[in-house]
């Protein structure tokens, strides 16, 4: 993986993937090793992502690294008109490796093929955020002991959800079983299904949320956005159903364990955090963990 | 007779040049603009919803003094598969052979994605030519990954 850029989950393979869980595993023993002293890491944020870039910044921190970048388009010379290969280009001149977070699609494929150093994609608008998708592999096989063949859920915005899809391609490889679990117009694309398909899986679809519940060893929950609907009422009539409540878990198995990409904004019940099934914090404290495994791996340095 | 002087009226009028054969009919003008056709200098001559054998209806594209490299002809492919192309030298037919869909295109189609960084800044585009399951051409864009359909596809 030394210098290579990641900027879809489909260009690594299963090998490299769960190569990297193992690094992952070695940094949440000991996530503060000074091993990035040298090194400079610039994360471009053309659109602001929070989490993600606070994820990516305490990754590196916590190594050692350093850090140059922008946090938002605005503050950067991209408000001046400067082009996407430019910006890339000279920033390639002041760092190893280049995070970034771009709103269009294929922007990272297109730097990292411009930059010359590494490109790791925090999110190239509706297309890849490989680096979410790396984190929820680890926190299953965390929860689970192992990847393969589990029987894993999706709630909610099956359509839209890049996390989600990017999810369901990776896992194709490891034998799982899917339960999409969505209103009838945020279905899971066909495009997506097709994955699973050639892959020789199965999939099942539902509407209701609790019919799911006995079956599965990971719910992964997602945010339903109300913009997403084309009929308002539409939204009201389905908004309820999706959220997840202590009582609807009482039945689920005693492994199973609840994700999320996060933020969340209503779709689970703030008294759901206290149960012992609640995972989506630790999900995110994952993230650093492999964050920082990629960062060490790309840079030859693990 | 009638059909003699039709085969005289498609093929044989071309002293040097290429016959491009077999173009579905609803397809010629797109066939025509792929390959820049609109901007030659030398005579092109061309018809279209005229009767085929094979296909029922097709169009045909005669252009003089021109020759073509594979790799420019089978552009054409995404649009028409089933062209065939003649080179005629001193009005003998020299060669005649099926275009072939390339495995991948660069530079002549846009993503159908209005996201795609490829339709807001000066990325060439690139694209994986596909089948899906029910036979139809797809392209996969290499930057967005998404995907476009032989119906969406707008030739730049």
């Amino acid at each position: 993986m030394k210098n290579r850029s990641l900027i879809s989950i489909n260009d690594f393979s299963k090998k490299e993937y769960l190569k990297i869980l193992d690094i992952a595993e070695e940094f949440e023993e000991n996530p503060r090793q000074k091993i990035l002293e040298n090194h400079v890491i610039a994360t471009l944020f053309f659109e602001p992502s929070t989490r993600t870039r606070l994820s990516f910044e305490s990754a590196i921190s916590q190594l050692g690294g350093k850090i140059i970048g922008f946090t938002d388009a605005s503050s950067s010379s991209v408000s001046k008109g400067e082009t996407l290969m430019d910006t890339i280009k000279t920033v390639a001149n002041y760092s190893d490796l280049i995070v970034m977070r771009h709103p269009l699609d294929g922007s990272a494929r297109w730097a990292s093929e411009v930059a010359g150093i590494p490109i790791i994609n925090a999110g190239d608008g509706a297309n890849q955020h490989p680096t979410q998708c790396l984190l929820d592999m680890y926190s299953i096989r965390k929860t689970q002991g192992t990847l393969e063949n589990i029987h894993i859920a999706f709630v909610g915005d099956l359509k839209y959800g890049r996390t989600v899809h990017s999810l369901v391609i990776a896992l194709t490889q490891f034998n799982a079983t899917f339960h999409l679990v969505s209103p009838e117009e945020l279905k899971l694309p066909s495009v997506i299904k097709k994955y699973i398909k050639d892959s020789g899986l199965k999939y099942h679809q539902y509407t209701e949320l609790e019919s799911i519940m006995d079956k599965v060893d990971i719910l992964y929950m997602t945010r339903i956005q109300r913009e997403r609907f084309a009929d308002p009422m539409e939204y009201e009539r389905v908004k309820n159903s999706y959220i997840l409540k202590n009582k609807m878990l009482e039945n689920s198995k005693s492994n199973m364990r609840v994700l999320h990409p996060l933020p969340r904004v209503n779709e689970i019940e703030e008294a759901v955090d206290q149960n012992t099934k609640a995972y989506y914090f630790q999900q995110a404290r994952n993230g650093v963990y492999v964050r920082q495994a990629l960062l060490a791996s790309i840079l030859g340095l693990k | 007779m009638e059909n003699s002087v039709q085969k005289e009226l498609k093929v044989s009028a071309l002293e040097n040049g290429t016959v491009i054969d077999h173009i579905p009919s609803t397809r010629l003008f797109t066939a025509i603009k792929i390959l820049k056709l609109e901007k030659v200098s030398n005579p092109v001559y061309f018809g279209t919803n005229m009767n085929s054998q094979k296909y029922g209806s097709k169009g045909i594209i005669k252009i003089s003094d021109r020759f073509f490299g594979r790799e420019e002809i089978n552009k054409i492919a995404l649009v028409a598969p089933t062209a065939t192309l003649i080179e005629i030298k001193d009005y003998k037919v020299v060669s005649k052979y099926t275009v072939e869909t390339p495995s991948e295109v660069q530079s002549f189609v846009k993503c159908f994605n209005p996201k795609c960084i490829t339709n807001h800044q000066a990325v060439p585009t690139k694209f994986k030519v596909f089948t899906d399951d029910k036979g139809f051409l797809k392209l996969r864009c290499h930057y967005c990954e998404k995907t476009t359909t032989q119906e969406n596809m707008v030739f730049q």
